[in-house]
């Protein structure tokens, strides 16, 4: 049994205007798919990457938003959203998709993936990880 | 924990994103348009020197070279370390965070 070590990927950046987003969202399924344990941090202009009613249609580009309602699946249950960088954007919880997971470890309840933290918290959970990857 | 930090403060928010999630004690290492963000007498110079209490701060040389920026030029207290001083600082700590 390979060791498993505590990933964060850390998201910065909106969802269209450059590839970071998209490319942050491959890099945790594959993390995911290699039973690592890992979680997101969105934070600055990453929480767009999480505001529901997206549609790419019209510019041609795909809409990757529904990707993140696979998460679950794949055990990434933990979306840490920085509640100063949703304040900063006009945003509040209310505007980000509803995500969910199933809970295999208790009552197999759907429960939700996004909790909302602090900047200081956020620091700290960064402290508690074996690997960071920034996008 | 050593954090790299490698665009401009004038340009993009990683530094000072880098500033407020960096913990005390943390090794934080401006490379490429990052050692821009190390300019005294700068709008960014006061987080730096703020975070200077508790942490390191350090530019690589060859990127401050290539940029015109003399030693002079730099917050007082930050550190100015060369190619073998970056596998110093990533060898003595157990992670590394790339601020992008």
């Amino acid at each position: 049994m390979s060791t498993v070590k505590k990933f964060m990927y850390v998201n910065r950046h909106a969802p269209y205007g450059s590839i970071y987003a998209l490319e942050g969202l491959e890099v945790v399924l594959i993390g995911a798919a290699f039973d690592q344990d890992c979680c997101m941090a969105f934070i600055d202009d990453g929480v767009f990457q999480l505001v529901k009613g997206q549609d790419s249609s019209a510019s041609g580009m795909k809409n990757f938003s529904p990707t993140y309602r696979a998460l679950g699946d794949y055990e990434v249950t933990r979306l840490y959203v920085e509640k100063e960088s949703l304040m900063e954007r006009g945003l509040t919880k209310s505007d980000l998709m509803e995500l969910t997971y199933e809970d295999e470890d208790d009552d197999w309840a759907e429960k939700p993936s996004i909790q909302i933290v602090e900047r200081s918290e956020l620091g700290r959970l960064m402290e508690e990880q074996d690997v960071l990857l920034n996008f | 924990m050593l954090h790299t930090v490698n665009k401009s403060p004038f340009d993009k928010n990683s530094l000072k994103t880098c500033l407020s999630h960096s913990l005390k004690d943390s090794d934080i290492l401006l490379i490429e348009d990052g050692v821009y963000g190390a300019i005294k007498d700068s709008a960014m110079s006061g987080d730096i020197e703020k975070a200077l209490t508790d942490r390191k701060i350090y530019v690589l040389e060859s990127d401050i070279k290539a940029r015109g920026i003399d030693s002079s030029r730099l917050v007082q207290g930050v550190a100015i370390v060369d190619y073998g001083g970056f596998v110093e600082l990533a060898a003595s700590n157990d992670r590394v965070q790339s601020w992008l």
